[in-house]
């Protein structure tokens, strides 16, 4: 595989976006090009990594035109691997929303290919400016997609969470762009190549990337900028909360590590501002998750308590901590995916995700019942799941490291973990709905039908369908949550190539100097 | 310096727009913000040092720099589509009062009218608040979360002021 092929991560959906856009409503067309697309991409992905298993890092100048003119394209195992899973994710996902009948529109298919696009672009350029585009190109779609995947007409408070959202993104988006702009009056380029190491010997460009490192941060939202998450990604609909949670905050922490690991180069006098952020961004995030009551709004804000984990990985800035992070991050994204799916499937069948409002799930659905159980487990870190192997490794990197207090902070939040998981669990699945209480409370609105329209009667037969989860709706949370359950019991050879990854960003030389020989 | 301080006064405005409860509001807030961010770019370009590229000959080092406009150029065309779509947004809603919606699926099912002490919340302010979110047809009690408690008593004043 040559470096050239690079780009055709972002120009083949491109095309095929533009080209769905063109021949209109076409289910089967729309259906056939996107999965093959998304699939192609993933598999691209998977012979990136046999790829980088042997050789080392590759770059691309586009069009050919020469270093410092030409954007570079650059792929090392760390983005091989991200490739892979963002892949995986974007297949699973889009089967779930095909089947949830959430997303009709003819527009999905075209979003969804620019917004993978956009994914692919944003871990695959080399250069700032670029990276700023690329994530708005990522973002444009996700707002149509955020408003497009209701069933009826979009209700009130997906306006809200859309409201939220997008000015939240475009206030991030400003920042970035503003420090984008701080870097390349300081630094003088916006190339990552030529900016190696500059932010280590000259405070000015230290200061110009933290600005790009703060916007960063409140895109993967880190403690005390996570408040948008929670409130906004539960209100789209399931399938586009999956989605989301899998790709946007985690393009983010893959842009802060490399952009630590290359720019800053490791520099340890600010490790320790990582360090205390993300254990507050542990706990908060977890302890928020406490006051929640539907599966959505609890998953959320144990997105942001594992988000700390994910970074604790970049700042201990050791071998054994970042890759300890990067498997951490592999896993948390096919784990968090597969729990919003399997819960995001009852949501869409029983018409609620609120917790003591649906039957009994256990009896009538094990299938996804065992999914949610082995997700689950697996998220709080128990064995045989990836979950243990990605904490273990985190608390003893971080104990080598000295960082004893994270360590402990790591331990603690693991058990209020479990508390959360075992609330949903008994609230979903055991739990359930029992006659005394419900004329007391009023029932669960279904997620994305138009509360204004329906009576009290309506919402009551939504909410107790007389037939099952289907396969479409059930594969998609199964299917990940085998892949934690594999990635449980060989955790080997992840653990291999993200030693690979974190080699690569621990000594950046060889992808520097094949970023400055594109 | 002069570029330094129109920043400043955009960033200031932006800000102050953004303290503002409407979304139109937050919405022309950005469109200052993001002149800022393009003037951060513009002067990222050494403006103090380079002239404009007019006459012969040209030497690069003291004409403007194309990159910085180049950035600037992408930036307006992202921003631009953004605030469209903000701006559908802003219409979409039934009022543009972004603070008043529920946030969440069932968040406090516990909630609702009844539970208000009279002080905070008068019954007909309800009704309107209702109104709003489209929650009326749905049953015998209007249901209220904490945000539309928190934002009723001042949609309450802005009432009384029109």
């Amino acid at each position: 595989m040559t470096a050239a092929l690079l780009p055709f991560f972002i120009g083949i959906p491109f095309v095929s976006a533009g080209l769905l856009s063109i021949f209109g409503n076409r289910p089967a067309l729309h259906v056939g090009l996107l999965m093959a697309n998304l699939v192609g991409s993933m598999v691209a992905g998977f012979a990136l990594v046999a790829h980088f298993t042997g050789s080392g890092p590759m770059a691309h100048g586009v069009a050919l035109w020469p270093f410092g003119i030409a954007i570079p394209f650059a792929a090392d195992m760390f983005t091989a691997l991200m490739l892979s899973v963002t892949g995986l994710l974007s297949v699973t996902c889009a089967v779930f929303a095909l089947y949830s009948g959430y997303a009709t529109s003819q527009y999905l298919a075209p979003l969804l290919l620019v917004l993978v696009a956009g994914v692919n672009g944003a871990l695959l350029t080399a250069d700032l400016f670029n990276l700023f585009v690329f994530v708005e190109v990522m973002l444009l779609p996700s707002y149509g997609l955020f408003v497009l995947a209701s069933r009826a007409k979009a209700p009130f408070r997906q306006i809200a969470g859309a409201r939220l959202y997008v000015t939240i993104n475009l206030l991030t988006s400003t920042i970035f762009l503003g420090g984008v702009g701080f870097v390349y009056g300081t630094a003088g380029t916006v190339n990552m190549g030529e900016l190696a190491g500059l932010a280590r010997e000259d405070n000015t460009v230290a200061i110009a990337t933290a600005v790009v490192l703060f916007a960063l941060s409140i895109k993967a939202s880190v403690v005390p900028v996570h408040g948008w998450l929670a409130r906004a990604y539960p209100s789209t609909s399931p399938a586009i909360t999956a989605l989301f949670s899998g790709l946007h905050t985690k393009v983010a922490i893959y842009a802060i590590y490399r952009i630590y690991a290359v720019v800053f180069d490791g520099d340890s006098r600010f490790l320790w501002v990582g360090v205390l952020l993300f254990s507050l961004t542990m706990i908060i995030g977890v302890l928020g998750a406490v006051g929640e009551t539907t599966t959505r709004s609890i998953l959320a804000f144990h997105m942001v308590s594992q988000i700390g984990y994910i970074l604790l990985g970049v700042a201990l800035f050791t071998e054994f901590g970042l890759t300890a992070g990067i498997f951490y991050l592999l896993h948390h994204m096919i784990v968090k995916a597969s729990l919003f799916l399997s819960t995001g499937a009852i949501e869409i069948k029983y018409g609620t995700g609120t917790l003591g409002r649906v039957p009994e799930i256990l009896k009538r659905e094990p299938v996804i019942a065992v999914a949610f159980f082995v997700a689950a487990l697996s998220l709080a870190g128990l064995p045989p799941f990836s979950g243990f192997v990605a904490k273990v490794s985190l608390i003893m990197a971080s104990i080598q490291a000295q960082e004893v207090a994270a360590a402990v902070v790591m331990i603690v939040v693991s058990l209020f973990t479990v508390l959360s998981m075992i609330k949903i669990w008994s609230g979903v699945f055991w739990g359930g709905r029992t006659s005394k209480d419900q004329p007391e409370v009023e029932p669960g609105l279904p997620a994305g039908t138009n509360v204004g329209t329906l009576t009290r009667q309506q919402t009551e037969q939504l909410a107790q369908p007389t037939s099952r989860i289907g396969v479409g709706l059930a594969a998609p949370a199964v299917i990940l949550a085998a892949v934690t359950l594999g990635l449980g019991l060989g955790a080997e050879m992840l653990m291999g190539l993200s030693q690979t990854a974190a080699a690569g960003l621990l000594d950046t030389s060889s992808y520097v100097n094949a970023v400055m020989n594109s | 310096m002069t570029i330094a301080i129109t920043i400043g006064i955009l960033v200031a405005g932006a800000t102050y727009l953004f303290l503002q409860r409407e979304m139109l509001r937050i919405i022309l807030g950005f469109i200052l913000l993001g002149h800022a961010g393009n003037l951060i770019l513009i002067a990222a370009g050494g403006t103090d040092r380079r002239e404009e590229p007019f006459g012969t000959p040209v030497d690069t080092s003291v004409v403007a720099d194309p990159l910085p406009q180049a950035f600037v150029l992408t930036a307006i065309v992202i921003a631009f589509s953004i605030t469209i779509f903000m701006l559908v947004l802003a219409v979409t809603g039934k009022d543009d009062d972004d603070t008043t919606e529920p946030h969440g699926d069932d968040d406090d099912p516990e909630f609702n009218v009844s539970t208000l002490p009279k002080g905070i919340i008068q019954p007909e302010d309800v009704t309107t608040q209702s109104l709003n979110m489209g929650l009326t047809d749905h049953g015998g009690s209007s249901r209220l979360d904490t945000t539309a408690q928190a934002a009723a008593p001042s949609a309450q004043q802005q009432g009384g002021a029109r």
